[in-house]
């Protein structure tokens, strides 16, 4: 019995040790693929090193990154969701309807909340509880719940937010620190632990290495899925109200094309799209690297679409280059 | 032999559900079930059957094809430009010239598959960026339009024969040639192959990556000829056209059964799953409901289809277990 126990006591430290080493070396890598971005920019522009410029182009990811960390999660279990930008257009859309009813922003958030919830456990059902691949089921619930949001909008849009909603997208907490930002950090930090510092977290790589065996070992997969599922909608759910409270107003097409560009910067940040292994830290820096290109190739009127190819290149270079990398020093040691 | 029944009464399935939907339309609106009408349903969706052919090769070796869209955009616009510069060349070589690009965006994903192992998820994710971002930087974001084209250039998705316009019998064509490739070739097979199993197919001495590059390069290949038709039948060209359209392909083939899994498909499923969308997008504005419902209703019909094919998968499973116990 005895020889059992630290006999499994080994295995999960080898692969501990290994996992670590190869996050280390990504991280490094995304660090210095940040700092060269930084450097790059500020000799590029002058007015990139500028306190306030660099606190607004925190805007360009913070809510993108909140929906990241908990996408992280999702995606190293093995699942997907590609309707968070639809979460984020519906529960935008929830709010603006408790507007035009007359109520304050308690309401509107408490709205937010729940429609990013309830988002995230209809998915969690479809994925669960009728077993979808959740690549799919969550094309599905993406065209849904935009359409929801079309359908009660049209071309229509929702303005006339209440003033004291201004500040979850708007608001400073202190200095050229924004609301958003220190949203951004208590959820960086909580992702953070719950991910690495809690037996959930430790759940949730097992589930991506191996369901199967993660079953038979007494995880209870179901309900850890559906969990994260709802996680990602909330944090959804949150992410659409820094928003709609940045814009002031509703559309359906609120958030469009988001879906990929936050499955971008999870993959970027070093999280295996097929499971098994990523980390927060990762994510974080990618956040960085994303939101500095965005911002310092518009201080350098480069346009959007021109950022999208660099970010595309970005994403495949990043992945390629180690495996290249490898590969090379693998022939000369063979 | 028991998985072709089921995956043939799936298809049968589809296609009566697809008739039942005209059907119930057309008391209503008799008009929309009228030989005419339904040609125009076929010919407007005859542009997503083509795309959603070349994604259903590739979803069946376990891959996803995300970039098709933006590989339509910047083939369309090539051979739109190439027309707008030098309106004498004949269509026949700028639709080569339009498959060719198609197909080197096709095998710059393929070959990020095949030789470095990297997720095809990943892959065109980047690509489709990738791909719509060059448009921009060959046009600096002017649009091409319709007196910028020649006629010849707008004429030939219309041109009318045999009572069907060119571009229905581009897309009868090409899911004839797809149904000889898929069924009759053993290329077609090695897609089952390795989608099914990728380790047996290995055993058996199929080149898993080489056949998804080659899946990879079918659709990159229509994607391209997707690309003039679009651009043709349209008038039009500039860096958004067709987007957003890459999940609208990847809904006809979850509606027609392709299994995300991979290993699971057929041609007709994809034709069917691809007109399933086509009527309901034909369909609103007869029966007078808003435009505005359209994206809802699709994705209800893809949650379905999806939460029917899972069903059906699952069944099968069941009854190979059976046949291996009694065989044991």
């Amino acid at each position: 019995m005895s020889e059992v126990s630290s006999g499994m006591r080994v295995v999960p430290d080898q692969l501990q040790g290994r996992w670590l080493k190869f996050f280390k070396s990504w991280e490094a890598l995304l660090l210095v693929v940040a700092l060269a971005v930084f450097a790059i920019n500020s000799f590029a522009s002058p007015y990139f090193l500028d306190a306030w410029n660099l606190s607004d182009a925190t805007f360009n990811f913070t809510e993108k990154a909140m929906i990241a960390f908990a996408m992280a999660l999702l995606i190293i279990s093995g699942e997907i969701d590609l309707s968070v930008a639809s979460i984020m257009a519906l529960a935008s859309t929830a709010m603006g309807y408790m507007v035009q009813q007359g109520f304050g922003t308690p309401v509107l958030v408490l709205t937010g909340l729940f429609v990013g919830l309830a988002c995230g456990m209809f998915n969690g059902f479809l994925v669960t509880r009728l077993n979808l691949p959740s690549i799919v089921a969550t094309i599905g619930t993406m065209s849904l719940f935009r359409g929801l949001s079309f359908v009660v909008l049209g071309d229509k849009a929702y303005t006339g937010y209440p003033a004291d909603f201004a500040y979850f997208g708007q608001g400073y907490v202190w200095w050229v620190f924004s609301f958003e930002l220190l949203l951004f950090a208590i959820a960086a930090i909580v992702f953070a632990i719950i991910l690495h510092r809690t037996s959930f977290g430790r759940t949730v790589y097992a589930i991506g290495n191996n369901p199967v065996a993660a079953l038979f070992s007494g995880v209870r997969v179901v309900r850890v899925k559906f969990i994260l599922f709802m996680l990602t909608g909330l944090m959804s759910g949150i992410a659409a109200i820094c928003l709609t409270s940045r814009l002031g107003s509703t559309r359906p097409s609120l958030a469009f094309g988001w879906e990929l560009e936050i499955v971008t910067m999870v993959v970027l940040g070093g999280v295996n799209i097929l499971g098994g292994s990523g980390s927060i830290p990762g994510v974080i820096i990618s956040a960085f690297i994303l939101g500095m290109v965005t911002f310092g190739f518009g201080l350098l009127n480069v346009p959007g679409i021109v950022m999208s190819i660099f970010v595309g290149l970005l994403l495949i270079g990043v992945i390629a280059l180690p495996i290249l990398f490898q590969r090379a020093f693998a022939r000369k040691g063979s | 032999m028991r998985v072709s029944q089921i995956t043939k009464s799936r298809e049968l399935i589809l296609a009566l559900a697809l008739i039942a939907l005209i059907g119930l339309i057309s008391i209503r609106f008799s008009s929309f079930a009228s030989p005419k009408s339904l040609i125009n349903v076929f010919n407007d969706t005859s542009i997503l059957i083509i795309l959603a052919l070349g994604q259903m090769v590739v979803i069946v070796t376990r891959c996803i094809d995300l970039s098709m869209a933006s590989n339509l955009a910047l083939s369309g616009m090539i051979v739109a430009m190439i027309n707008s510069a030098m309106p004498g060349v004949p269509i026949i070589a700028l639709l080569v010239v339009a498959i060719c690009a198609g197909i080197i965006m096709g095998a710059f994903n393929g070959i990020l598959v095949w030789k470095l192992d990297i997720p095809p998820i990943v892959v065109t994710l980047g690509t489709l960026t990738i791909y719509r971002g060059i448009i921009f930087l060959l046009t600096n974001g002017e649009w091409i339009n319709a007196h910028e084209m020649s006629e010849m250039f707008k004429a030939v998705p219309r041109a009318v024969i045999l009572g069907l316009p060119a571009l229905s019998w581009f897309a009868l064509f090409i899911t004839a040639i797809m149904v000889v490739i898929v069924n009759r070739t053993p290329v077609g097979r090695a897609f089952f192959a390795v989608g099914g199993n990728p380790n047996a197919a290995v055993y058996t001495g199929i080149d898993v990556g080489y056949t998804r590059f080659v899946a990879f390069v079918i659709s990159g290949g229509l994607s391209g000829l997707a690309g003039y038709l679009w651009v043709s039948r349209y008038a039009v060209a500039y860096v958004d056209i067709a987007g957003g359209f890459e999940l609208d392909i990847v809904a006809a083939c979850v509606i027609g059964g392709i299994s995300i899994a991979g290993g699971i498909g057929t041609v007709s499923g994809a034709v069917l799953g691809a007109l399933f969308l086509g009527v309901i997008k034909n369909a609103l504005p007869v029966v007078n409901i808003s435009p505005f419902w359209q994206l809802a209703i699709s994705g209800t019909a893809i949650i379905v289809a999806v939460a029917f094919n899972a069903r059906s998968e699952r069944q099968q499973g069941r009854v190979i277990l059976k046949k291996a116990e009694q065989t044991s």
